[in-house]
């Protein structure tokens, strides 16, 4: 069992906008959690601060009750030491290497038996002796997410992985991603502005708006009002 | 072209006299010292100037430009008045270590260095620069440490640069005359690099040839220098960027 937790106020170092302030307190558990808001919402913000790449000011985030980052205390583990996997908008692969060393970057042992298996889920086979620069924008960002999952990851946390990609690709993307979130081997936490994302890969959602929890339940929160603005 | 190029060149490196060869070791001795001490320096340098933020930033900058703006003979003065057997470095390594740099084959490598290091400096910070800090960023949540993401990712991405640093050093490098005047002096074998060489024998009466010779003699080596590192860098960035794969 899973638990992610979270309540935290953070806002950006150098002030954009009138004074974004987040505010935030939610859990994550097994299966997919869906971060749903409009943009500007603070919805990276949550996910960066969970991924130690942002400090929260305020508050605590803790993994199955072991802190990641503590205002009062001061803890705050580094990225590299939290355990997660993470996929952001953009594949970021590294262009000097390999798409078969892309994915063994993070992972573990060198030559990790999951790799079979996890090309094999997001349909890699052929594109392991490429280098990244030859890749469509659907395939960078599905090596994106296999290099995320080889690191083993305690949970996956995506920042609207499918944001970047034109509609067919998003198509062509959309089922290893339900795939992956109904194998259920990894919890997922998954940030996007998009409806139909929402609805086909989540179990639980959490509504965002404007750096605050709006409400926090199942699919139904996702009404087709709220999808697009 | 071709034709008088090798009419030029042929003759000069098969008639290569004694000296114009010890000339032309020392040049390149020099300058390679210079730059392969340099480089880790000048790369460090321009890391803390594009990634740190530190107070009195905007002095260090302006200090690491000096050379570039100075007359070099200033430089060679200043090394002089710091590196002297009196000097605030140079006199506490005489009467520890009883080293001596100044007027010595290290004195020309310091001088070159010195004067190249501003331009080894710019052609390191524009690579960094351009370092897409979301790639280290991705690395990061991969599990790699700091040490681990700058080895692994921001090292490599850098390397065109480095490399067009050490050329551009070593090129300048080669070139040196005002700074190691002073502070190296001229001594044949040991000081005397090619521009130096070039200056005395312009000095003296009817050696107009010899002088010549030396002047396409540093043309050819400089030439050679920035050809070699074009070929070098253009390999590196295709591989970096997949085109060779």
């Amino acid at each position: 069992m899973t638990r992610l937790s979270v309540d935290i106020g953070w806002r950006p170092r150098r002030k954009h906008g009138p004074g974004f302030a987040l505010e935030i307190a939610f859990e994550a558990l097994s299966g997919a959690t869906i971060l749903f808001g409009p943009s500007g919402a603070g919805k990276t913000a949550t996910l960066r601060c969970i991924a130690g790449l942002e400090k929260p000011q305020r508050g605590r985030i803790t993994m199955n009750g072991a802190p990641l980052s503590d205002a009062e205390t001061g803890v705050f583990l580094p990225p590299e030491k939290r355990g997660f996997g993470v996929v952001f908008q953009e594949a970021r692969l590294f262009p000097h290497l390999s798409v078969e060393a892309n994915l063994l970057y993070g992972a573990p042992d060198r030559r990790s038996a999951s790799l079979d298996e996890i090309t094999e889920l997001l349909g890699l086979e052929d594109l392991l002796e490429r280098r990244t620069q030859r890749l469509s924008g659907g395939e960078a960002q599905r090596v994106a997410i296999g290099r995320a999952l080889l690191r083993q990851p305690r949970m996956l946390l995506m920042d609207e992985p499918l944001a970047n990609l034109d509609g067919s690709r998003k198509a062509e993307l959309l089922p290893y991603l339900e795939a992956l979130t109904k194998s259920a081997g990894c919890p997922i936490l998954y940030v996007t502005h998009s409806a139909e994302e929402a609805r086909r890969l989540g179990d639980n959602v959490i509504r965002i708006v404007d750096g605050r929890v709006a409400a926090a339940g199942g699919v139904e929160l996702i009404g087709p009002a709220v999808a697009m603005r | 072209m071709f034709w008088r190029h090798g009419v030029i060149f042929a003759p000069m490196f098969a008639y290569l006299s004694l000296e114009e060869w010890t000339v032309l070791a020392l040049s390149l001795r020099v300058a390679a010292i210079a730059t392969v001490i340099a480089l880790p320096l000048a790369f460090a340098t321009a890391w803390a100037l594009a990634r740190k933020h530190f107070p009195g930033k905007a002095f260090v900058k302006g200090l690491i430009h000096l050379p570039m703006v100075l007359p070099p003979v200033v430089v060679g003065y200043l090394l002089l008045l710091a590196f002297g057997r009196r000097g605030l470095i140079g006199g506490p390594l005489y009467e520890w270590f009883g080293v001596t740099i100044a007027f010595t084959t290290t004195a020309a490598a310091v001088a070159a260095g010195v004067m190249a290091f501003p331009l080894m400096v710019r052609a390191c910070r524009l690579s960094i620069e351009a370092l897409d800090a979301k790639l280290e960023e991705a690395a990061l949540t991969l599990g790699a440490g700091r040490m681990r993401v700058f080895w692994s990712v921001s090292a490599p991405l850098c390397l065109p640069g480095l490399l067009t640093a050490a050329t551009l050093g070593f090129a300048r490098a080669l070139g040196e005359f005002g700074a190691t005047i002073v502070f190296a002096a001229n001594i044949p074998g040991e000081t005397r690099t090619l521009p130096l060489a070039i200056y005395s024998a312009l000095q003296q009466p009817g050696a107009e040839g010899a002088a010549a010779r030396l002047v396409g003699l540093s043309i050819f080596a400089a030439l050679a220098a920035l050809t070699a590192s074009e070929l070098l860098e253009r390999r590196t960035r295709h591989r970096l960027r997949g085109d060779a794969a």
